[in-house]
């Protein structure tokens, strides 16, 4: 660069020059504003205009087998709800399904992120198929588990159990809830590899090698750096998986419809029977607004531990 | 002696490389397994598929996948998936970039709450509105069509969206927008010619994500689609009920399903790996 450029450049940036710039930046603020304006709008609808509704529906009786008795009932659906020995099962179940699944695709997620971010031969091949299941179907995903793989006759895991002369397991029939847990662990531990795999390539080398050639073990080493390093996408895989853990239902619909009793019917698959099984809207919005409350208490308490540490970019 | 030392650090050395590529080969075996599994069964007759013990070798054969095709039309559910995955990706892209382009460079007291309001839309059970959307729907004659799938799918991608590009814009150092700003480029111009083109990397893995979880996404297509408009998920779903035994067909179908989306993320893992970081890393 020349010299004459150089103070071209720097002349441009002062002076008259100023007062332009800053009134561009204003404009463009300005503009900006629309510009956020779309998505705010569309996901206020989204939310507010079925929300309402969700509302009306739950103070009114309104079953689709009984039409035009739709008279106002105030509470009575929440009651009929709450009571419901549904309830605490679903409450229970949810909290069960997300609370082992997070536990196990994190800890797993860490381990095996931590083992394959070494270098061995075919680690390219190894990380596709470890990822893989991510991209099957939650339908999928649930039927081949439940026919192919958890089937107590002709399923693989009934043929390594006797191979290894145990009495084959009826899964879905004594453990469905467990059941329901490794099929959704299975589908989120991808998730959580390829986050924090992702992230232990930024890991400091250098780091690493200081703290080895100091006299750290490996365990030091994991527990002193990787760890914390890993800290922050770990509370991303625990924010996003309880997003969608929370309202799992393909896996539930396809394989056990809620059952036997209630034993896998989580929340979202209860208000679900309740609207389009027994055609009750009332109840099933009841719950819905519950369900919502539930959700909003659950993401209160997530943004409050990570949502900060998350925009502080 | 320090030469038999290094020799023999580097033997422990290679032996330990060898030990953690076993390792993470049987561990990788084992996850991809249920995935292989479902890809051979779709390849046996139905008797090799419910035999016991569960048979590694058999004699291929391609029948399940033709009378797939005869009793379901794969193309029709595939197609659907197709638009409706693009569709709501393209639509939901269009919105997510401009809004998080403001927020990443023009951030005002409000950005970050917003932010986290959008993701907390995330948050709302679909159960809790699916009755009204249902009803919604019926009114004005969108149940069962790609427009209300595509619709529903870009709604609830879009918060997502709105994050992961948030991240990647963060990353660009404002200066450079300024010296477009500085040369007279319009908002538009500074998003098409500067800010796109740095971020193509971060901005593709949302992309990915966006289509990943629209193709997969299987409580509003089961919910509100019948045959039209019913994606590949519903096409599964329909298999869910058994009429005998029919493991090998299911199989075939399921391998269907998920081909498409599956090939298109091993083609892109490396991008995903690098992209999806949801700005966790700094």
């Amino acid at each position: 660069m020349s010299l004459s450029t150089v103070e071209t450049l720097s002349s441009r940036t002062t002076g008259s020059q100023d007062a332009s710039i800053v009134s561009i930046a204003k404009k463009n603020a300005r503009v900006s504003r629309y510009m956020v304006s779309p998505s705010v709008l569309v996901l206020l609808l989204w939310m507010i205009v079925p929300l309402s509704m969700t509302i009306y529906f739950s103070l009114i009786r309104y079953n689709l087998l009984y039409p035009g008795e739709n008279e106002f009932v105030g509470f009575e659906n929440y009651e009929f709800f709450l009571t419901d020995e549904g309830f605490f099962a679903g409450m229970g179940n949810t909290l069960l399904l997300v609370g082992f699944t997070l536990l196990i695709t994190v800890v797993l997620g860490v381990l095996i992120s931590v083992l394959v971010n070494k270098a061995f031969w075919g680690r390219g091949i190894v990380r596709v198929m470890l990822i893989s299941p991510f991209f099957i179907m939650p339908t999928v995903n649930a039927l081949v588990w439940k026919n192919l793989l958890l089937h107590p006759v002709s399923g693989v895991f009934a043929a390594v159990w006797t191979f290894f002369g145990a009495e084959p397991i009826d899964w879905f029939t004594h453990y469905p809830l467990t059941a329901i847990i490794m099929i959704v662990s299975w589908q989120w531990l991808p998730f959580a590899i390829l986050i924090l795999m992702t992230a232990l390539q930024s890991l400091d080398q250098e780091q690493q090698e200081a703290a080895r050639l100091d006299g750290a073990g490996p365990w030091a080493l994991f527990y002193h750096i990787t760890l914390p390093h890993l800290a922050r996408p770990i509370a991303v895989v625990v924010m996003i998986e309880t997003i969608f853990l929370l309202s799992i239902f393909a896996e539930i619909f396809t394989t056990t419809g809620g059952g036997p009793g209630y034993e896998t019917t989580n929340l979202a698959y209860l208000i679900y029977s309740q609207a389009l099984l027994q055609f009750d809207v009332g109840l099933a919005s009841a719950g819905g607004l519950i369900a919502v409350l539930l959700a909003n208490i659950a993401a209160f308490f997530l943004v409050r531990m990570i949502g900060k540490n998350l925009t502080e970019a | 002696m320090i030469n038999s030392n290094i020799l023999s650090l580097k033997n422990s050395r290679r032996l330990n490389t060898l030990i953690i590529g076993v390792f993470a080969w049987t561990v990788a075996l084992l996850i991809f397994f249920p995935i292989l599994w479902m890809i051979l069964t779709s390849f046996k007759t139905e008797i090799d598929a419910f035999a016991t013990p569960p048979q590694l070798f058999f004699t291929p054969t391609l029948e399940n996948y033709a009378l797939i095709n005869e009793r379901s039309d794969y193309f029709h559910f595939a197609w659907n998936s197709v638009v409706v995955s693009f569709g709501s990706t393209i639509i939901g892209m269009l919105i997510a970039v401009p809004a998080a382009y403001s927020m990443a460079f023009f951030e005002t007291r409000r950005t970050k709450s917003t932010l986290l309001w959008m993701l907390s839309t995330k948050m709302l059970p679909p159960v809790g509105v699916l009755v009204p959307i249902y009803l919604l729907f019926k009114d004005f004659g969108l149940l069962d069509t790609r427009t209300g799938l595509t619709v529903i799918y870009t709604l609830i991608n879009l918060p997502i969206m709105v994050w992961m590009a948030y991240t990647y814009f963060k990353e660009i150092p404002k200066e450079v927008l300024e010296a477009a700003r500085m040369d007279g480029a319009t908002v538009a111009q500074e998003i098409y010619r500067v800010l796109l083109p740095m971020s193509k990397g971060g901005l593709a893995s949302t992309v990915l994500l966006s289509l990943i979880l629209s193709w997969n996404e299987a409580f509003w297509s089961l919910n509100l689609t019948a045959s039209a408009a019913a994606p590949l998920t519903a096409l599964i779903a329909s298999y869910s009920s058994p009429e005998g035994l029919f493991w090998a067909k299911l199989s075939a179908v399921s391998t269907l399903a998920c081909a498409p989306i599956l090939i298109f993320g091993w083609i892109s893992q490396k991008q995903l790996v690098r992209g999806l970081s949801f700005g966790a890393v700094k």
